[in-house]
């Protein structure tokens, strides 16, 4: 009878335990629209003043230019590698820009670009507006009948969301660059039919627009989740330094996610 | 009948800046103020004091329109805060300055642009002129020489007062301190008392003081509520307050570490909790 009870009441812990997480998820996913909304509404300034976001963009996007454009590098020349000594078995050596280009522009230029841009700038956006708060600085701008939102957060949201598309650019060329160096200096794949194939067969229209599309979404989801975190940490060391990794893991995860998402919608059958 | 919050009106004249009516204030289910009535005449120096977790700051709070309250009114300059939507709250607190416990100044920002921050934001003076105001406001708490310090140079003393500063940079009608005097070195807390009292004077503001610094307010202020446990317990001048028999005003204005603020949190008898032992925690 006793072990009946036990049992009867370690289950509605448990049961109890899964509906707070679930309501207290719902929760925050409902604070975190009202803030996207609250964000919206008071963008204009960022605009307005667009000094604000030009801050942001020097702080998020290029500061973050030498890790993009040098893990670009890198990736490029690894896909140079790889894709030689698969290509080289079919014989079809000749089609290494193609191979580099479309891997770049396509999937790993966005993809790549937005997980280090999160873990760059997106960690130190919401370690800035977590601090920030910590130290009473938005109460105090609030108090100033200044609005944090327009004055620290919304900035900071364009600064990043307009970055991110430039970053993944600039990560695909510096990539198609090291395809170049590794398949065309160092291996000796012919100049001619490397940069031919790829002007050939990458379509402006799908393959790069699709990249561009992705890197914009990418870059919505991980400012949003950074100025979110920042701005929601709980006002102490433990609580920012817990944001932060949130943010890391979140953009993460939205960027894999999102991106499957995308690609299902863009993939079209082969002809 | 001088320690009853009851009758307010026996200290303020007809004027008031502040009025403040039956207000209940609760976080969530926990109850922060209950029934607190109280009136801040212009022109006067005002300290609210109470042990630490009374309620105080949430007062402040309040009355700058960041919290809203259960039950009550809450009247500043004739309007009540409680019912202002965003941009008049935002009219509002142009006119009102506030000094944060610690400070709170913007550490990406030198001394200087800490200072000249709201007149940026909220007017069109050209700069040359913004360079003037925000030097002799620096001048007025002797931190012009400081001006192009950013605020991790400065010592705890010098970061209050150029928060001091900032507060005063657009001339309020309304100053809030929150705890100016914690944690500071006798000669600071003496500069902050001083420049507290002198820029009331000189703006012809208003000041609301949070803090339980007793000595150094009975110097300074025009009047002194005290609160407990989310009321008002008693106020007066500081004379009165010196004066006063009151257990909970004695056990303060003396430093008394018992009295009707107990020494222990609550708990069970200690000769219970000794036999008792080996069930804690279980």
């Amino acid at each position: 009878m006793a072990d009946d009870e036990q049992r009867a009441t370690a289950l509605t812990g448990a049961l109890v335990s899964l509906g707070h997480s679930v309501t207290s998820a719902m929760q925050r996913l409902g604070y975190a629209t009202r803030f996207l909304l609250m964000l919206l509404r008071w963008s204009g300034q960022s605009f307005r003043r667009l000094h604000l976001t030009i801050r942001e963009i020097y702080f998020s996007g290029f500061q973050s230019l030498l890790i993009i454009m040098v893990s670009g590098l890198f990736i490029g020349m690894v896909l140079g590698m790889q894709g030689y000594d698969t290509l080289q078995r079919y014989g079809s050596a000749e089609a290494l820009g193609v191979l580099v280009a479309l891997s770049l522009v396509r999937e790993l230029g966005p993809v790549v670009a937005a997980l280090l841009f999160a873990s760059r700038a997106g960690s130190s956006i919401t370690a800035e507006i977590g601090l920030m708060k910590t130290t009473e600085q938005l109460m105090a701008m609030d108090m100033m009948a200044v609005n944090p939102i327009a004055r620290v957060v919304a900035p900071r949201f364009w600064g990043g969301v307009l970055s991110m598309p430039l970053l993944a650019a600039l990560f695909s060329a510096t990539g198609v660059f090291g395809g170049y160096l590794i398949g065309v200096v160092f291996i000796g794949v012919d100049n001619g039919a490397f940069w031919s194939q790829m002007q050939a067969s990458v379509d402006f229209r799908y393959d790069v627009w699709s990249g561009i599309v992705k890197s914009f979404v990418f870059g919505i989801a991980v400012s949003l989740i950074a100025v979110f975190e920042g701005y929601d940490a709980v006002p102490t060391a433990e609580g920012v330094s817990s944001s932060i990794k949130s943010t890391v893991v979140k953009s993460a995860l939205a960027i894999l996610a999102l991106d499957f998402v995308l690609t299902s919608f863009m993939f079209r059958e082969a002809g | 009948m001088l320690f009853s919050c009851h009758f307010p009106g026996i200290i303020v004249p007809a004027e008031n800046l502040v009025e403040i009516k039956d207000l209940d204030f609760a976080y969530e289910d926990r109850p922060i103020l209950q029934g607190i009535s109280l009136e801040i005449p212009r022109g006067k120096v005002v300290a609210m004091m109470g042990g630490s977790g009374c309620g105080k700051t949430t007062l402040l709070r309040l009355i700058g329109g960041q919290l809203r309250p259960s039950r009550g009114q809450i009247l500043v300059d004739g309007l009540s805060v409680p019912a202002l939507n965003a941009e008049e709250l935002y009219a509002l607190r142009r006119r009102m300055g506030m000094l944060f416990q610690f400070g709170a100044l913007f550490t990406d920002i030198s001394v200087f642009d800490n200072v000249a921050y709201q007149m940026r934001e909220h007017t069109d003076l050209p700069e040359e002129l913004i360079r003037d105001m925000v030097l002799m406001k620096l001048n007025a708490v002797g931190l012009r020489g400081a001006h192009s310090l950013m605020p991790s140079e400065l010592s705890g003393g010098m970061a209050r007062r150029v928060a001091l500063a900032r507060a005063i940079a657009l001339d309020p009608m309304l100053i809030m301190y929150d705890e100016p005097f914690a944690g500071l070195d006798p000669i600071s807390l003496g500069i902050i008392g001083q420049l507290i009292r002198q820029l009331n004077d000189a703006l012809g503001a208003t000041t609301i003081m949070v803090t339980h610094d007793i000595q150094e307010s009975l110097h300074i202020v025009d009047y002194i509520y005290f609160m407990s446990g989310g009321k008002i317990v008693a106020l007066g001048t500081p004379d009165e307050i010196r004066a006063s028999t009151h257990p909970f005003v004695h056990q303060f204005v003396h430093a008394q570490a018992d009295g009707p603020v107990p020494f222990h949190y609550p708990a069970r008898p200690l000769a219970q909790e000794m036999f008792d032992r080996g069930t804690h925690g279980g």
